[in-house]
């Protein structure tokens, strides 16, 4: 069982309090109704898949009850960090190279 | 005295006045408290324990730890309670144990399925894949059943397991796994700093090796005085928890590491309140890995015999049991470690007829030793097979590289090719192991989490080394944890046995001869020769070799055969060991009980299951229930000699002609409030919401971003700023998910907040022409006129003195209420309009009468009549969607060209041209019976009942361009014929919707 | 704003019909710890933004806690810091929180969740390790100390832990998971002398 820390308890708290909800930074349109199809197709089922560094948002469903972001390796399955919903793709990771 | 044969007077630690009797394979015998099952059976001479897993061979024990892959035996407290595969060199004694030998028929001695020893040609290495291959059918029936009847450990137990099984979250500092002499000085030191600390070990005693150590001298105690004396100190610190029979079975990430403690099995009569075993899910913020070296046999001929046992278990039995394995041994060994075993047991009396070393010239002060005491030395010799078969009766001994054959009687051989560290935990955190080519050892390389390895499992040799590293290690631990002062003292080590390396894979006596059975892996019945077999067959990778021959895959894991298995094929190979690799540790360490990791998560406590508060009324009732996820809803209310569809018939009409009375109290409800909450509504859902005036009501549609039906219900705005919405039954959880998700990280700048009330209010339906007859008596303060209160409208004030949000609304088709009062008092208030009800004849209904009359009226159940690819025209909903709205979640999935183009499966009904005949629901509709198999299927039966109301069946079906074929013939084939169908409208009754004010 | 709340839940004395709290009266006890069923408070969920909660909290009496995992206690009425927005207001003295957040003009949502929730204590010596038998937090007191508020796990169920005392914590859970939470509190408590 991971620890992940959320940024809104301050602390790491225990996997079973999360919820994963899919990747992040994938912006809803403001005119969402004049989306073209090619447009909602990248927004709605298009995903990166990386291997490695993945941008995720996660839920501490059963703590604070607030959505977060998370950089995770999927590699490794490590967490290397967590920041607030709606605060901007972090430019330097903790930890990682390159 | 315990009067056993083989106990040595004066030797052991426990007392051999406490005797403990036990039976084995139902013949009595004494051991002493103390004993392992194992310990007590030697004692006893018992040697042959067991038979072995493929050739049904006569096996014995082999070692006195974890490690045992032979003396597997069935442990039956009562019918209930037999737990098989239990290993004798861990099961503690306790008076009266019963256990019984396995694998066997008709006895232990006398085998019938030995005959597989004899037939062995069939059984090598790759036999599953390649002698049952043909005829293919016989595989399943003959083929499989019949090895898995011959082949096998235990037997499971067929009755539910009366124990129970707890469990623990655990946090500490330091966790330190294994409590031998590097454990308990790792814990020592971290204890000593304050830091919350926590020792484990798989043993009953501590003391890891100062068990069977009789040379070893620390702070001027006996080592395993010294051990216990420690330990003792350890108890009684607050800061630490000393867990004695604790295996670490499985290291995960972040160093979370799971643990089972066998609490009661070693107990005579395990109280009622005493679990059998504790799981601890330990969080630690360092752990220190002190899990040992674990002693390798030879590999030669028929080394598997009873009494041929490893050196170092021998010794233990001797030294801490008082237990000697035999009166007459032979060693063989390629390290000095089985010469203190000689040493020891020709101390205590055993004639040791003579000790085979494969090594050339080994010196050494053990050595020297052993010939001072007149015990036969022998160098550069192998024993190339071992006699006897029920027991071991003779060693054959023969110059290494080949010469004339000796062969020594004997009744017991004891064997040491070295010892391997115990890099499983290590192996399991994700480390990487180091292959040290100059002591033949896999030792931990790279670390990848926050632990360290000390003593033999790091390779460290030598108390001394072992008690340094390991007390620095655990100072280090605890200041990495955050420990800020030390104040202990290193123990020191004032006398230690030290010994050299070994030998890995095949000794002489092991083949080439074909027909020779020297085995490498005992539980799986794995020989030398299939290794090489799988390597000649084109296995390269480790992990091939693995699969192939099944080396390692037994209950044990290998711990005694990985390594020599390994060097064989890197032989047969020509390569270096590293580049054959090993394969990978994975959890369990040892075997784990289902009991331990289900825990208490049994019967009540499996799932939760979610009770409404007018639930005991219904159960009074005599009420059938049915899950609906975790919700225990009434299904029906059967009266005296009513079956389901009588007892549905009648609450259908009930309904219709007087008035029902419903628990709808599952629904989920959700209180969106605050000043944007319209606005929050109108992107959440599809309907438009800013208009709506509070105290009116409407049915709302709520899409996911991909256009398709998510959940839909009645949704009453009680407030400009407050609404009251309700969810599907199963869909409540989710919605509130999708809901928060939507507020918190699309809309954000919206100043609404969502709140949970699915249990804060019970609720009530009151449904039928008489409703309002029977809530109106009982309200305060609300208008109940159609006028005041029209159809989708909501009120708050009082019923029965309390408060209640009052729904005028309906799920029936009929005049219908829903009733909201505080949960505590739903049941009260439900007995209150009962009793109003009973004057009117109204009826209580269940869930299967709330589906037939919504069918009745065509109203969809998302999740039933949909299944995520529902679009709202699809259900013939495109009222409910806002035409002059420019945003909400699914607006623009809901125009993707499939999602309108022509042809999609539309929400129909169906009439059976036999209006007796009930459709299955999932049924499949096609358009011409008679054409070719497969059919083109064009859609299927979604909800389907007897509807006695329609006096006829009715159904409702999704089916492809369906509104366009309203009037047409359709088909249904099924097993026993095809049934003709009439597409048609959904609404089978009052089609006008007249009833609603009736 | 919040109008609808202003109409505050009438008191259970003059009710015409019985309240039956769930799970009312149940109690186990244990060699190191007692499970017991808490009578019916008053609760309130509480939502509003940080600059709503010096008015909210004059109104309730309570000042709102802001940092994560706390608590605040005055005059039998508790506020449980459970997010960045988000408190449980616990009335034990019989008064109603919901009414006093009804007069607050600042911007905030009050939702009565009195019947929502039953509450459990669990109190002695082995109160942490009974709840650890099915809670994964670290709940020694440097960890979770005496006033330590915390949604989260037990078992296979949500619930609301707050720390009365270094020995006593009082779980909230939903009433239809109270039996659940119950038995699961009682079987753990059979092994929390260890």
């Amino acid at each position: 069982m991971l620890l992940i820390r959320c940024p809104y308890c301050e602390e790491e708290r225990p996997e079973l309090e999360f919820r994963n909800a899919g990747e992040a930074h994938i912006a809803r349109s403001a005119n969402m109704a004049g989306e073209s199809d090619d447009d909602f197709e990248k927004f709605f089922f298009i995903r990166s898949n990386p291997k490695g560094i993945i941008y995720e948002r996660w839920r501490h469903m059963h703590g604070c009850a607030r959505f977060f972001n998370a950089v995770r390796d999927t590699v490794t399955d490590r967490f290397v960090m967590t920041y607030k919903a709606g605060e901007p793709k972090p430019s330097k990771l903790p930890g990682v190279g390159k | 005295m315990s009067g056993a044969s083989h106990r040595i007077s004066g030797a052991g630690r426990f007392s051999q006045a406490k005797t403990a009797r036990f039976s084995f394979d139902g013949q009595s015998y004494a051991g002493i408290e103390g004993d392992t099952l194992a310990s007590a059976l030697l004692a006893n001479g018992v040697h042959l324990v067991g038979r072995s897993f493929k050739y049904h061979r006569p096996r014995g024990i082999l070692s006195a730890g974890a490690e045992e892959p032979n003396a597997l035996v069935e442990i039956r407290r009562d019918a209930a309670r037999k737990t098989p595969n239990v290993r004798a060199t861990v099961q503690e004694l306790y008076d009266g144990l019963e256990a019984q030998s396995q694998n066997r028929w008709p006895s232990l001695s006398f085998d019938v399925g030995a005959v597989n020893d004899i037939a062995s040609p069939m059984f090598s290495a790759g036999f599953y894949y390649k002698t049952f291959m043909w005829p293919k059918a016989a595989w399943k029936s003959l083929y499989e059943p019949k090895i898995r009847a011959a082949a096998g450990l235990g037997v499971s137990p067929d009755q539910p397991d009366p124990d129970h099984y707890s469990s623990r979250y655990a946090h500490c500092d330091v966790l330190v796994l294994g409590g031998g002499a590097a454990g308990i000085a790792a814990a020592l030191a971290a204890a000593e700093t304050g830091v919350r600390v926590i020792l484990a070990d798989e043993q009953a005693e501590f003391g890891g090796s100062l068990r069977f150590e009789s040379g070893a001298k620390i702070d001027g105690q006996d080592g395993f005085a010294w051990a216990q004396a420690a330990v003792a100190k350890l108890t009684a610190m607050d800061n630490v928890r000393v867990l004695p029979r604790t295996t670490a079975f499985g290291y995960y990430a972040q160093n979370f590491v799971g643990l089972v403690e066998r609490v009661s099995d070693h107990l005579k009569a395990p109280g009622h309140d005493l679990a059998r075993e504790r799981l601890w899910q330990v969080r630690a913020k360092r752990v220190v890995l002190a899990s040992g070296a674990i002693e390798r046999h030879m590999v030669f001929a028929d080394n598997d015999r009873p009494g041929i046992m490893l050196a170092g278990a021998a010794r233990t039995y001797l030294n801490h049991y008082g237990v000697a394995v035999g009166r007459n041994v032979g060693v063989y060994t390629a390290n000095d470690s089985a010469y203190a075993a000689a040493i020891d047991l020709k101390k205590a009396g055993v004639n040791v007829a003579a000790i085979v070393d494969l090594r050339d010239n080994p010196t050494g002060p053990v050595i020297d030793e052993a010939r001072a005491l007149g015990i036969e030395v022998n160098f550069g010799r192998a024993v190339i097979r071992a006699g006897g078969k029920l027991r071991v009766s003779s060693m054959t001994v023969q110059p290494k590289n080949g010469g004339g054959e000796r062969t020594i009687p004997v009744d017991a051989i004891l064997m040491s090719a070295g010892w391997t560290p115990s890099v499983h935990l290590f192996s399991q955190s994700r480390g990487k192991v180091a292959f040290n080519d100059e002591t033949k050892r896999f030792v931990p390389g790279t670390y990848a989490q926050d632990c360290v390895s000390v003593g033999a499992c790091n390779g460290t040799d030598g108390l001394s080394a072992t008690v340094d590293e390991a007390y620095a290690a655990g100072a280090k631990a605890a200041r990495d944890a955050g420990a800020k002062t030390a104040k202990g003292t290193k123990p020191k080590v004032d006398a230690s046995e030290s010994w050299s390396r070994g030998m890995l894979g095949a000794a002489p006596g092991a083949g080439p001869d074909t027909t020779v059975k020297a085995f490498v892996d005992f539980q799986n019945d794995v020989t030398a020769k299939d290794i090489r077999q799988a390597v000649h067959e084109g296995m390269r990778s480790i992990e091939h070799v693995k699969r192939f021959t099944t080396n390692g895959m037994a209950t044990d894991q290998g711990k005694t055969s990985n390594m020599h298995g390994l060097a064989i094929a890197a032989e047969m190979l020509g390569k270096p060991i590293p580049e054959v690799g090993l394969t990978t540790f994975r959890a369990p360490y040892t075997p784990v009980t289902f009991g331990a990791i289900v825990s208490h998560a049994r019967g009540p406590l499996f799932d939760p299951t979610r009770k409404t508060a007018i639930h005991p009324w219904a159960e009074a009732q005599g009420a059938v229930f049915e899950d609906v996820g975790q919700w225990k809803r009434a299904w029906y209310f059967p009266k005296a000699g009513e079956d389901m569809h009588a007892a549905v018939d009648r609450e259908c009409v009930a309904v219709r002609k007087t008035a029902g009375l419903f628990d709808a109290s599952t629904l989920g409800k959700i209180e969106v409030v605050g000043p944007d909450a319209a606005k929050f509504m109108e992107l959440l859902y599809t309907n438009p919401w800013e208009k709506l005036e509070p105290g009116r009501c409407r049915y709302g549609i709520m899409l996911r971003e991909d256009g398709f039906i998510y959940d839909d219900g009645v949704v009453g705005r009680l407030a400009p700023d407050r609404f009251h919405v309700t969810t599907t039954t199963g869909g409540a959880p989710r919605v509130m998910n999708h809901m928060e998700d939507y507020l918190q990280t699309e809309f954000p700048h919206l100043n609404v907040w969502l709140t949970s009330i699915t249990e804060q209010w019970a609720v009530i339906a009151v449904q039928g022409p008489k409703s309002r007859d029977i809530i109106a008596p009982l309200v305060e303060g609300i208008d109940m006129s159609d006028e005041a209160l029209p159809h989708m409208s909501v009120r708050e004030g009082k019923i029965c003195g309390v408060p209640t949000r009052l729904f005028r609304m309906s799920f029936t088709g009929e005049r219908g209420f829903e009733v909201n009062v505080p949960a505590d008092y739903g049941q009260a208030v439900w007995e209150a309009l009962w009793a109003e009800g009973q004057k009117h004849g109204a009826a209580a209904y269940g869930t299967e009468a709330m589906h037939v009359l919504r069918a009745e009226k065509g109203y969809i159940i998302v999740g039933q009549d949909t299944d995520g690819t529902v679009t709202p025209n699809d259900a013939g909903l495109d009222w409910a969607v806002g035409k002059k709205k420019t945003d909400f979640v699914g607006i623009r999935g809901m125009a993707r060209p499939d999602l309108v183009a022509k042809g999609r499966k539309q929400l129909v009904g169906l009439k059976t041209k036999d209006p007796k005949v009930v459709l299955e629901e999932g049924a499949q509709i096609v358009e011409d019976p008679k054409q070719a198999i497969p059919m083109k299927m064009i859609g299927h039966v979604t909800s389907s009942y007897w509807s006695e109301n329609c006096g006829r069946s009715i159904a409702l079906a999704l089916v492809a361009g369906g509104r366009d074929r309203i009037g047409e013939t359709l088909y249904v084939p099924m097993p026993n014929g095809v049934i003709e169908v009439e597409v048609t409208g959904m609404v089978f009754f009052d089609e006008t919707g007249g009833r609603l004010n009736g | 704003m919040a109008k609808a709340a202003a109409r505050k839940t009438t008191p259970a004395a003059s009710s015409s019909v019985e309240r039956r709290p769930a799970l009312a009266g149940r109690s186990t006890t244990a060699a190191a710890v007692k499970v017991e069923v808490l009578p019916p408070v008053e609760r309130v969920s509480l939502r509003a933004p940080e600059a709503s909660a010096a008015a909210l909290s004059k109104a309730l009496g309570v000042t709102l806690p802001k940092k994560p995992k706390t608590s605040a206690s005055k005059g039998g009425r508790t506020a449980l810091w459970l997010g960045p927005d988000e408190w449980l207001v616990i009335d034990e003295a019989g008064n109603d929180p919901l009414a006093d957040c009804a007069g607050v003009a600042a911007l905030h949502s009050a939702v009565g969740i009195s019947h929502r929730n039953i509450a459990i204590s669990v109190t002695g010596a082995g109160a942490a390790a009974t709840i650890n038998a099915g809670c994964p937090q670290d709940l020694s007191l440097d960890a979770f100390p005496v006033g330590a508020a915390s949604r989260t796990i037990l078992g296979k169920t949500e619930i609301v832990l707050l720390r009365t005392a270094a020995d006593a914590f009082r779980v909230e859970c939903w009433r239809s998971f109270s039996d659940y939470v119950f038995t699961f509190l009682s079987e753990g408590s059979r092994d929390a002398a260890v």
